[in-house]
């Protein structure tokens, strides 16, 4: 049995677990450092191929309800100039939310229990948190965090159902900036003939 | 004789494996983590890799052999 099959489970696990207590979002952060471990010091993908749940719930899914079109993406969706420009907006994303916790560790601002999708939307989530628990910043990164997290998986299963199963992999942040290192680790080199 | 082989556009290909998984002879592999390369010697060219590549940066193409 290969149990790699079966790691769809854990975005929908980390999903629930946040609803429960949105601490669990932390979680996300395997999903964050993980690729780049595989990345920087083995100069590989692993991850994005082998490990990432996400892809393999976007693969998953489609198999089981047949919810997706298989039709071929746009073509800007898989660009250089469209992929690196995600890339720098969620890591713009990502740096606010890791400043929104400094501003509420410094005192500043007080803890918002909101989760925000779309980078727009608020949503309350103060039933997912008591207060008190852990400090107020790591509350607040946990749903930035997790607002990160619901926000992607979102544009995921759209473009699962619109196009092909895995076309968010095209333009994911993650894909892009470990597909990057790995460039510039290979090098010059060339694959063997 | 003809033989039916993948292709991938090395540039163009966002090195997902969604292509290494489904190939039914095992016949793709990612490359350093760069992009998709194809054992032709392997490959029967029945283009699920093509159908399933999210980016459509596979085309099966068809070498005439003497």
């Amino acid at each position: 049995m290969n149990w790699r099959k079966y790691l769809w489970i854990w975005p929908i696990l980390y999903f629930a677990l946040g609803m429960f207590n949105i601490i669990f979002a932390w979680l996300g952060m395997i999903d964050f450092m993980l690729p780049l471990i595989f990345a920087i010091f083995g100069g590989n993908k692993y991850f994005c191929n082998k490990l990432c749940g996400r892809g393999q719930l976007f693969v998953f899914l489609p198999k089981k309800f047949k919810c997706s079109t298989g039709k071929l993406a746009p073509r800007w969706l898989s660009s250089s100039w469209f992929r690196y420009g995600f890339l720098v907006f969620f890591m713009a994303m990502f740096c606010n939310v890791i400043y929104q916790s400094w501003l509420v560790f410094g005192g500043v601002r007080s803890l918002r229990e909101t989760v925000k999708l779309f980078w727009t939307f608020n949503i309350p989530f103060g039933w997912a948190y008591t207060l008190g628990t852990v400090p107020d910043w790591a509350a607040q990164f946990s749903f930035g965090l997790y607002s990160l997290m619901l926000t992607s998986a979102i544009i995921g299963l759209i473009v699962m159902v619109l196009y092909r199963p895995r076309t968010w992999c095209t333009f994911c942040p993650m894909g892009t900036m470990t597909q990057l290192i790995c460039k510039l680790k290979a090098g010059s080199d060339k694959p063997l003939p | 004789m003809a033989k039916r082989y993948a292709e991938v556009n090395s540039v163009l290909c966002v090195s997902c494996g969604a292509c290494a998984e489904v190939c039914p002879k095992s016949a793709i592999k990612i490359w350093r983590g760069s992009y998709a390369i194809v054992d032709k010697s392997l490959c029967i060219g029945c283009g699920l890799c093509a159908r399933t590549c999210p980016a459509g940066v596979i085309e099966v193409k068809i070498n005439e052999l003497a």
